[in-house]
């Protein structure tokens, strides 16, 4: 449906001028200019004064010591960051979060690939089985934490099925052991989002046109060298869209952990998020967590602008760039 | 050869479902149980089935407020950035102005900047604006925050609209603002219908901003009250099942109604 934006005319072909007449060109132009105003103010408004000066304060904030009542007075500079910045605790929930991050690529992506070829081919039940992969992606993550939580509770309900298959060996204390529970959490992770993926990559896989196919294999290209060369390449698009979402998506990850852990055990699951807020919320260090806000959002806002530059930029040109009547 | 691949393709696909669907089913039967028997046997089924936990959570009155507020919060944030966002959409896709790509760029970086991130400044200038225990509080933020993706959907498909219904529109007399509002938004009504979805979607599961800007449990919404439940009864699991599986069930309706829409429309969003 948006394929239309492609085939518009480009930003620098001159816009036609509604016909005027004469004498009331003066009327329509103000008109239009009230028209404008009208339409967008509402809009404008409501995304500055939400999702703009938010940033704005965090940023002011974040250069004092404050914990959250009364006035600001103590400046301490950047003090904030070098302390957020220099701390184990921090650090380590940096690296948690870009192991979630890397994982997702490496794990998520081929599983999604291979789904979507599934889902893609002739099987009988097709769209209940689309139903059934996306259906964990409309739950939200409170529900999904909660359900996980009790799943895995030690001698629960995943223990006894893996002992039942003759797998005990594999129980562990999910998300009670420091060396396990990023990746347990990885486990829900997927459960939940991988649904999203499929969908995302099923879509991109009905752009490969059938005749592609038949061809590479009229050539005598085995399945798999026309997957490869063929299908993955024409697949690109999606693909970049899909990691770009889900980098964001592990670099900004809360709700589960938050339910499940808390960051627990002694920090071993602990993201920038549950960090910021565990600080920022209770324990009162307003400055401090805005000064971590921050920091999380320089970290996504550096890596989404690489990523359009330099992987996404060909894909969106069409959709963002287009010029528009 | 076809077969083989079918044989294969049929085992993955059972492995699939079951995988998806054995912990939701866990949480449906679970709540037909007692504690007792969970503990005695995580992994069993039901027997005989006890409905006192269903009936228990969906008699009390605290389900029903927090099915109430995530609904009202849902329904004004909806309401919201789907209004304004198209008013915003409409203007972007059919006006001709001095600055509207810079416009049109100011609203997608707000794509790169999610409400996840956003949630702590949020909170403090909620606070100063007297916003905190209010539903406004948490759905005037929602909506600022689904703008960006509403106009970014929205934008194009407008755009794609023939200009040929507006120039006869116009000629019959309309005002433009009448051709927003009596033709472009009617044709506009399937990409209406993903931004909706999206925006009520995101709201209705939306866990952070909530936490943050309640505190009295009367406020609560439903993914709050999940997690709240489930602290509180660590000691009764079958009833944490059953109100878990009670309040799956708006979503998982939901989605079954606006199944082929909401992938349509992701589809599309993506594509471009």
């Amino acid at each position: 449906m948006m394929s239309a934006a492609i085939t518009t005319r480009p930003p620098t072909a001159p816009v036609p001028h509604a016909p005027a007449a004469g004498g009331t060109r003066r009327r329509s132009r103000l008109r239009t200019r009230l028209e404008l105003a009208l339409l967008l103010a509402p809009a404008l408004v409501l995304f500055v004064g939400f999702v703009m000066i938010p940033i704005g304060v965090a940023a002011y904030y974040s250069l004092y010591s404050w914990s959250g009542f009364g006035p600001l007075t103590d400046f301490v500079g950047l003090d904030n960051y070098v302390d957020a910045l220099s701390g184990d605790v921090f650090q380590s929930a940096v690296g948690h979060n870009m192991i979630i991050a890397v994982l997702s690529i490496v794990v998520q992506l081929p599983l999604s690939i291979g789904l979507a070829m599934l889902l893609n081919r002739k099987l009988r039940g097709r769209t209940f089985l689309r139903m059934v992969v996306f259906a964990p992606y409309v739950l939200s993550e409170a529900v999904t934490a909660v359900i996980w939580l009790l799943m895995l509770q030690p001698g629960g309900f995943v223990d006894e099925v893996l002992r039942a298959v003759g797998l005990g060996g594999l129980v562990q204390l999910w998300l009670a052991d420091q060396s396990m529970v990023l990746y347990t959490l990885f486990l829900v992770i997927t459960w939940k989002y991988i649904g999203f993926g499929v969908i995302l990559l099923l879509a991109g896989l009905q752009g490969v046109p059938a005749e592609l196919r038949e061809a590479a294999a009229l050539d005598g290209a085995s399945p798999w060298q026309t997957t490869r060369h063929v299908v993955l390449p024409l697949l690109g698009p999606t693909i970049r869209v899909w990691i770009f979402l889900s980098v964001i998506g592990s670099l900004q990850l809360f709700d589960l952990v938050w339910i499940m852990t808390l960051g627990g055990p002694a920090n071993a699951s602990t993201t920038m998020a549950v960090y910021l807020t565990d600080h920022g919320f209770k324990r009162y260090e307003f400055g401090f967590g805005s000064a971590v806000a921050v920091i999380l959002f320089i970290i996504c806002f550096v890596f989404a602008l690489f990523y359009q530059r330099f992987a996404l930029r060909r894909d969106t040109e069409g959709a963002v760039t287009s010029g528009v009547r | 050869m076809v077969r083989r691949n079918n044989i294969t393709g049929y085992l993955a696909a059972i492995a699939v479902i079951g995988v998806t669907v054995v912990p939701l089913l866990f949480v449906v039967l679970g709540g037909f149980r007692t504690t007792a028997q969970i503990n005695a046997s995580p992994a069993g089924l039901p027997g005989p089935f006890v409905f006192d936990n269903y009936v228990e959570v969906a008699t009390s009155p605290q389900f029903w407020r927090l099915l109430g507020n995530s609904a009202l919060i849902a329904v004004i944030a909806t309401t919201l950035a789907v209004g304004l966002g198209s008013m915003a959409a409409f203007a972007l896709s059919r006006y001709a102005f001095r600055g509207r790509e810079g416009l049109y760029t100011l609203f997608t970086l707000g794509l790169l900047f999610p409400l996840g991130v956003a949630a702590l400044p949020l909170y403090l200038w909620l606070r100063q604006l007297g916003m905190l225990e209010n539903p406004l509080g948490v759905a005037i933020p929602e909506a600022a925050f689904s703008l960006p993706v509403t106009i970014v959907i929205l934008r194009p498909f407008m755009h794609a609209i023939p200009g040929e219904l507006e120039d006869a529109a116009l000629l019959d007399g309309a005002a433009k603002l009448g051709f927003f509002w009596r033709i472009l938004l009617p044709l506009s009504r399937p990409a209406l219908i993903t931004v909706s979805v999206l925006a009520f979607v995101t709201s209705w599961n939306f866990f952070l901003l909530p936490l943050l800007v309640f505190n009295d449990s009367t406020n609560f919404t439903l993914p709050l009250g999940v997690a709240m439940f489930q602290s509180e009864h660590t000691q009764d699991t079958a009833k944490v099942l059953a109100f878990t599986a009670l309040s799956m069930i708006p979503a998982l309706t939901f989605f079954v109604l606006a199944e082929r829409r909401m992938v349509g429309g992701l589809t599309g969003s993506v594509k471009g």
